[in-house]
């Protein structure tokens, strides 16, 4: 631990951004180009396959993240060249500058991560983990990276924490909120497991493996159903999370919702706490009532915000809650869901605004809180 | 404000592992036999009034970590009737929410016949006898 080092110590967060107070994005995008831009980073063995199978000329974009859904990217995000979150400049000028947070956490979602072929997502993650780091990571240093998991494998991911945990500019590690299981099955916990060990969330995107459909007796016919079912999908998580034990197993471990739209998380834990009480002998693990395990554990990021227009609905959330501790500010850069800088749901007058903009992620990113490399 | 001591049922009515409900100066009570002790409840959950007498008598689930079962207690809980809320017979004291929610507990005891006729007490339904045992509440 480099801990107590006589350097001077930037921390996550210093400086004010846009709105008045220092900020952590904990949320923003960068996108795999092409599966060109990886190859450098693949072994002998994988680079041959990629040329002679022709995986080098396919997009392994993901379905729940269709380039071209205006979600995707808002039009001014959209670099000319390519999809959008490519482009490191643009996120230079549109995050880091635009909003003058200190610090901005990168998610990658990649369609590596799902493969039916768990070695070769466990290779592609890897690859795409070294592509991070040197591609974005060595290139800004006001950026950190959650690390991109091969979740069909939960012992090959958990491996990829142990491997990349020494780079402390990862700072989390990435599951997709619908995935193979339900989230808190014993199946992910090595995944939970190694995270714990390291002192890193597990962020758990809006995203599906489409191994299953997001609505649960089958699949839709449009993007507007499965977008929308997204939120859905935590509510699962949720329940799984808490009632498989998850949180008694790994009392550490914190869990960070990326894009999960917020607002739905009041009512599911009223109607969880309510049948927990009637049924509790079924999972007597969970010795408190779900909301207070969920208060203490799970943290959201803020965009999307589901409301009615420019209702601040924040507050109301977080007395729901009874807590302030759980929204972590996000622009969720590119995508697509405010204009300007207007990516917070909440006066930045407000006493909350320090704890969402900024307090928050740095207790729940322990990593954010040592000095810069 | 004093208390009456009611006799409620004679010892044989309540064999150990059973309840019974009974109605002593209008108020519905839940009377329990824990191993030969008597404890009584309410017979009105705090949620929403549902039945405790007629709820499921448990014992206490408890886990020290995913998939470690094991029950304790047997016997000491009883389910509500209606929706499940486990309130331990002894204190009435809810499980999942022991600082807010506890049903209303009364003293329960047991008393020879002897020793009632002497007085003062209240047996509103059937004759206290010398040789018998009884139990009483206070309320």
């Amino acid at each position: 631990m480099a801990q107590g080092a006589e350097t001077t110590v930037v921390r996550a967060g210093d400086g004010a951004s846009v709105f008045g107070s220092p900020a952590v994005d904990c949320d923003a995008h960068i996108v795999v180009p092409s599966i060109k831009a990886i190859m450098p980073y693949l072994d002998a063995y994988w680079r041959q396959q990629f040329l002679n199978r022709g995986i080098d000329k396919l997009s392994w974009s993901l379905t729940s993240e269709a380039p071209n859904a205006p979600i995707s990217g808002r039009p001014d995000w959209r670099p000319a060249q390519g999809k959008p979150g490519t482009d490191l400049a643009m996120l230079r000028a549109a995050v880091l500058d635009g909003f003058g947070v200190q610090t901005a956490i990168a998610t990658c979602l990649w369609g590596g991560a799902v493969l039916h072929s768990e070695d070769m997502s466990a290779v592609v993650c890897a690859a795409v983990n070294d592509w991070i780091a040197a591609e974005w990571l060595d290139k800004e240093p006001r950026l950190r990276a959650s690390i991109v998991l091969p979740l069909g494998n939960p012992d090959l991911a958990a491996e990829e924490i142990e491997r990349r945990a020494g780079d402390r500019r990862f700072v989390s590690a990435t599951m997709l909120v619908a995935g193979e299981t339900p989230l808190g099955k014993r199946h992910n916990w090595p995944i939970f497991r190694a995270a714990e060990k390291h002192g890193m969330p597990v962020a758990v995107h809006a995203g599906s493996a489409y191994h299953h459909p997001m609505m649960a007796n089958g699949y839709g016919s449009y993007f507007l159903e499965d977008y929308v079912a997204q939120a859905f999908a935590f509510e699962s998580a949720t329940l799984s999370l808490v009632s498989e034990g998850v949180f008694a197993k790994f009392p550490n471990l914190k869990i960070v919702f990326q894009e999960s739209g917020v607002t739905w998380l009041p009512a599911c834990l009223w109607r969880f706490n309510k049948t927990w009480r009637g049924v509790r002998a079924e999972v007597p693990w969970v010795k408190r009532p779900p909301k207070d395990i969920v208060r203490d554990h799970i943290r959201l990021t803020t965009q999307p915000f589901d409301e009615p227009d420019g209702a601040r609905r924040l507050e109301r959330f977080c007395e729901m809650l009874d807590s302030d501790r759980m929204l972590l500010f996000s622009t969720d850069y590119p995508h697509w869901h405010y204009e300007g800088t207007d990516a917070l749901p909440l006066d930045p007058a407000s006493p909350l605004a320090r704890r969402v903009l900024r307090d928050n992620a740095m207790e729940t990113y322990p990593r954010l809180t040592e000095a810069t490399p | 404000m004093s208390k009456t001591r009611h006799v409620v049922a004679r010892v044989d009515d309540v064999p150990p592992g059973t309840r019974k409900k009974i109605a002593v100066a209008g108020r519905d009570i839940a009377l329990f036999n824990l191993g030969g002790a008597f404890f009584a409840l309410g017979d009105k959950c705090p949620h929403e009034s549902g039945s405790l007498c007629a709820g499921k008598v448990v014992g206490l689930a408890e886990a020290d970590e995913p998939g470690r079962y094991r029950l304790s207690r047997d016997g000491e809980f009883v389910k509500c009737s209606w929706h499940g809320w486990e309130f331990g017979i002894r204190t009435g004291q809810s499980w999942c929410d022991p600082a807010n929610t506890r049903a209303r507990a009364y003293e329960a005891g047991v008393e020879r016949g002897a020793a009632l006729v002497k007085g003062p007490y209240v047996a509103d339904t059937f004759p206290v006898a010398v040789e018998q045992d009884y139990i009483v509440i206070d309320l």
